[in-house]
């Protein structure tokens, strides 16, 4: 189990040094002049010359990638062009209200779809099974962001029961776990857990159905093992699998957020994100990109040993 | 030779001889929400197709004084958006580059990953791990993470948008054809088609490509699904299509402004993406489980 | 061979390759033939080898059946695909009728004189071809046009007892176990090859129809003048169908000798425990102590000396040093890798000067 962990985290780091790279190169493929991002638009030759020395413009792609890294690893992803800040602070405060939105998320969306996937998976091929594989499909093949806006013209225009953007009273403050910060997060949060809702049934449901049908609950029945007891058997072998599907999508809850909080003005990395791209912010892109993809990579490892931890089918030497 | 007149031998089974194509064609026919789907995004397909002969108002053309029209209007069908245009003009016609954006990252991902996924799996090896680690990379990243981050580096545009949702999907693709090529080339009708001379040429021609290609396309029509929501989305977001152009995305985008106003008329354009998506998706589950063929 | 009338004269057939050496020349030799698989270790483990196939040597005689028998994972399927080339092997030659693969003899050549049937009737045969197609490929890649491929693939569907014109266009997945095996057949005929290498072709059908199976082989290899490498894991069938047979344990060939001779009076104990372990359908005879225990070892990490001596037991101190070579017993080309065979070898029960079978069992 030890070796498993320690060869998992070694296959990691050249994951994680083409991440890096892939970011870097990021702002390599943009259009034109990567100094123009950093540059007042005013500026005079001898400051673009000034500047692109400063930035290490003038080296090799290579060395400009190696130094970039290097800094990185220490903590400083540069500042950002628009509020001159760095961009680390920047992004983990703006992350911190990604995650908070992800696992209220997480909570709603998971606790559904693990319910209607058993039901459905033990129910195969009755009504109920229909009903609960019709809000499955139905979650996966929604356009979030179009559920976000009708959300809020249900619930905030014309019932006008819940706030329709923000983070809190007064714009994006403090954040506090009371039913005025609450109430703010209910909407975002339902239409973030739809996705991950809909992709953990239909998993759940299969993987249900394809335990059901083995030989060895067809003995756990026959030696008169009663319902609630086969209904235990599944669920101990679906578990590992499940894990996996539900680590994948807190993943894509955290990194594919922009959408959501572009509709609901929710102040997290997607948001950062949405205004770094607009306002051509490259070191705030390339740096919310590079924490965020670092976040997946490690979340997806601690999967990855979780399931190990409680598969023994993976137990590797 | 006794044995080989044994009539038991002889009998052949008692359906006609239908090839796989045929039984699967003819199983998904039976498929009622499979075909309704199909029936749905075949009209969607074809009226904005033929848009401009259809009748419609101009989608472009707006008017300062019918703005927000609610949807039942005479004359406006559907309403009109916040520049006073028809919206289901809009709508005919926004279809079609909504389906272009949408589809046409999935048809070239399909071509490249079927591809790589191929090489990677005959050949093996080290152009395999090459190959593979290289998709891992891209795996690393949340696919919307990833669209957004090449979308947001090249800039707006329609080209720009569909080269990063190819980027996106292509390495998807390429996992999954490799796993089912990987998973063909093991079997012994392979090895037996090997120990006959063949080369590796008739073999991928021959053997291979006929039991790789349904699963891979399977897999790509249920991507369809996810880029109609993603190509939408980066219109949404500013990222795709520019104005005026109808576009669902894009639509949507502009008329958030107009929800406190006309709000049911704001939601049309993100119906049409949904019912785009969920049929694609119901189809492809359909032709999954037609495809499922168990003896 | 050649005095047999040719049953498919009339109709378009490839030539099989030509007989070289004669009746004397054997059809196959095998000299050290070796396969070992590297075995990835990760970062922290040091890379090991799977010893499957290790310096294995016999020949087969023009026109008859040999046998191979042991445990699963001794090698016998790994042998096969080497001798197919269907994977590289590590070391040793194979001289197909007086020709050394590889040199005088084309691995495309060879592919035609030597056809393989495999265990999975399923599996082997491509689920999206009819059957005319999966038994007419073969031909078509050497060069025979499309039309004369599915005549003479029709004419083969007869010659395995299968009426063309109900089975031609069939699917795999339409027919029976048996059937599909009857097809493999054919098709494995399809290239007129001489050699045919049968690796438990028949051990995935049920009793009444491997019996039959079993039977066709016999006619078709009387009406074709074929050469038989039969493996399986069923003494019975290898018994039935083989004229002399080889005993592998661990990629090793422990005994190898006419079929009879082996089975009165098998030299090697591994042999005598397979043949011990065999079931009795007579009640007075029923195995009462089991004839061999334990797994066979791990063949990452093979014994010393002799690889059967962990589970051997008559096994002496010298087992575990040299490992003792295959030797003729008798004239009649019985030959066997064990100490107590080996006359002078200094174990305990060998031979002193003649050679004399240490028969001691049932």
């Amino acid at each position: 189990m030890f070796i498993y962990i320690a060869r998992r985290i070694v296959y990691v780091i050249p994951i994680v040094i083409s991440v890096a790279l892939v970011c870097f190169l990021l702002v390599h493929i943009t259009p034109g002049d990567p100094l123009v991002a950093v540059l007042p638009a005013d500026a005079s030759q001898e400051l673009a010359a000034q500047l692109r020395v400063a930035y290490g413009f003038d080296r090799p792609l290579p060395v400009q990638f190696g130094l970039w890294l290097w800094k990185a690893l220490h903590g400083d992803l540069g500042n950002s062009i628009a509020t001159g800040r760095p961009v680390l602070a920047e992004v983990l405060r703006a992350v911190g209200n990604t995650v908070t939105l992800a696992i209220a998320a997480a909570t709603i969306g998971f606790s559904f779809g693990l319910f209607f996937g058993l039901v459905a998976g033990y129910f195969r091929d009755t009504w109920i099974d229909k009903v609960a594989t019709s809000i499955a499909i139905a979650g996966v093949s929604v356009p979030h962001y179009w559920l976000g806006m009708v959300l809020v013209i249900i619930f905030s225009v014309q019932l006008n029961w819940l706030p329709a953007v923000g983070a809190g009273p007064g714009g994006s403050g403090q954040w506090g776990w009371d039913w005025e910060h609450l109430k703010y997060l209910v909407l975002p949060a339902i239409t973030t857990s739809v996705i991950p809702m809909g992709i953990v049934t239909r998993t759940v449901r299969a993987l249900t159905g394809d335990i059901l049908s083995q030989d060895f609950v067809e003995a756990l029945r026959a030696k008169g093992l009663r319902e609630t007891g086969v209904f235990r058997h599944v669920i101990k072998n679906a578990a590992p699998t499940a894990l996996a599907v539900m680590g994948l999508q807190l993943g894509y809850m955290l990194g594919g957020s922009i959408l959501i909080e572009t509709v609901f003005s929710w102040p997290g990395s997607g948001l950062l994100l949405n205004s770094a791209i607009f306002q051509r912010d490259l070191p705030l892109l390339q740096g919310t990109i590079l924490v965020l993809a670092l976040f997946f990579v490690f979340l997806n490892l601690v999967v990855d040993i979780a399931q190990a931890a409680i598969d023994p089918r993976i137990k590797r030497s | 030779m006794t044995t080989m007149t044994d009539t038991a031998l002889q009998s052949a089974p008692a359906t006609p001889a239908r090839g796989y194509w045929a039984t699967v064609g003819r199983r998904l026919r039976r498929d009622k929400v499979a075909m309704g789907c199909a029936l749905i995004l075949l009209l969607i397909f074809v009226s904005a197709l033929v848009a401009p002969w259809l009748g419609l108002a101009d989608p472009y053309q707006g008017s300062m004084i019918r703005r927000l029209k609610p949807i039942g209007t005479p004359n406006y069908l559907l309403g009109t958006d916040e520049l006073g245009r028809d919206m289901l003009a809009r709508l005919v016609y926004g279809g079609r580059l909504s389906l272009l954006i949408g589809i046409l990252p999935v048809i070239l991902a399909f071509g490249i990953g079927t591809s790589l996924g191929l090489v990677a799996g005959y050949v093996g090896g080290k152009l395999n791990t090459a190959i593979m680690r290289t998709v891992d990379v891209f795996y690393a990243f949340p696919s919307v993470l990833l669209a957004i981050a090449i979308s947001g580096a090249l800039g707006a545009g329609i080209t720009n948008s569909i080269v990063s949702l190819t980027v996106v999907f292509v390495p998807q693709i390429t996992r999954v054809a490799e796993s089912v090529t990987t998973g063909v080339r093991n079997m012994d009708f392979v090895e037996a088609a090997r120990a006959s001379g063949a080369d590796a040429f008739t073999i991928m021609r021959v053997h291979m490509l006929g039991n790789v290609l349904g699963p891979i396309f399977v897999y790509a029509t249920g991507l369809i699904s996810v880029s109609m929501i993603l190509a939408a989305g980066l219109s949404f977001l500013g990222l795709g299509t520019k104005p005026p152009e109808p576009e669902w995305g894009l639509m949507l985008n502009t008329l958030r402004t107009a929800i406190y106003v006309n709000p049911w008329v704001a939601a049309l354009p993100g119906a049409m993406i949904f019912a785009v998506s969920i049929c694609f998706n119901l189809l492809s589950d359909g032709m999954r489980s037609a495809m499922d063929i168990r003896n | 061979m050649t005095d047999i009338l040719d049953p498919l004269d009339a109709i378009e057939k490839l030539e099989p390759i030509e007989d070289i050496g004669g009746v004397a020349q054997p059809l196959l030799k095998v000299n050290g033939l070796t396969k070992h698989f590297p075995v990835r270790g990760g970062p922290f483990a040091p890379s090991k080898t799977v010893r499957a196939v290790d310096d294995v040597s016999f020949a087969i005689a023009k026109g008859e059946t040999l046998g191979i028998v042991g445990e699963s994972g001794c090698g016998k399927s790994t042998t096969a695909r080497l001798l197919m080339h269907l994977m590289p092997s590590s070391s040793g030659e194979i001289i197909f009728d007086a020709r050394q693969v590889g040199r005088q003899l084309s691995l495309r050549e060879l592919r035609r004189g030597m056809q393989m049937v495999f265990q999975d009737s399923y599996a082997s045969l491509n689920p999206r071809l009819t059957i005319e197609e999966s038994i007419a490929f073969g031909p078509k890649v050497h060069g025979m046009a499309d039309a004369a491929s599915r005549v003479l693939a029709r004419e083969l569907l007869g010659k395995v007892g299968l009426r063309p014109e109900n089975f031609a266009n069939r699917y795999p997945h339409e027919i029976s176990g048996g059937q599909r095996q009857r097809v493999n057949i054919a098709r494995a005929l399809a290239l007129s090859p001489r050699l045919v290498i049968l690796d438990e072709a028949v051990s995935a059908l049920d009793k009444s129809v491997e019996a039959q199976v079993l039977n066709l082989l016999v006619d078709l290899k009387r009406e074709f003048g074929l050469t038989y490498l039969f493996i399986s894991h069923d003494l019975n069938v290898v018994r039935y169908i083989s004229d002399r047979v080889l005993v592998m344990y661990l990629g090793e060939v422990v005994e190898v000798g006419p079929v009879d001779e082996v089975w009165d009076a098998p030299a090697h104990p591994y042999t005598r425990a397979l043949l011990a372990a065999m079931p009795s359908s007579d009640p007075d005879h029923r195995t009462q102590v089991p004839p061999i225990t334990g797994d066979p070892p791990n063949p990452i990490d093979p014994p010393k000396g002799c690889r059967f001596h962990p589970r051997c037991p008559f096994a002496e101190p010298l087992c575990s040093g040299a490992t003792p070579k295959l030797t003729e017993l008798n004239p009649t080309g019985h030959q066997a890798a064990c100490t107590m065979a080996i006359p002078g070898s200094g174990h305990s029960r060998a031979p002193a000067k003649e050679v004399q079978n240490d028969v001691d069992e049932t």
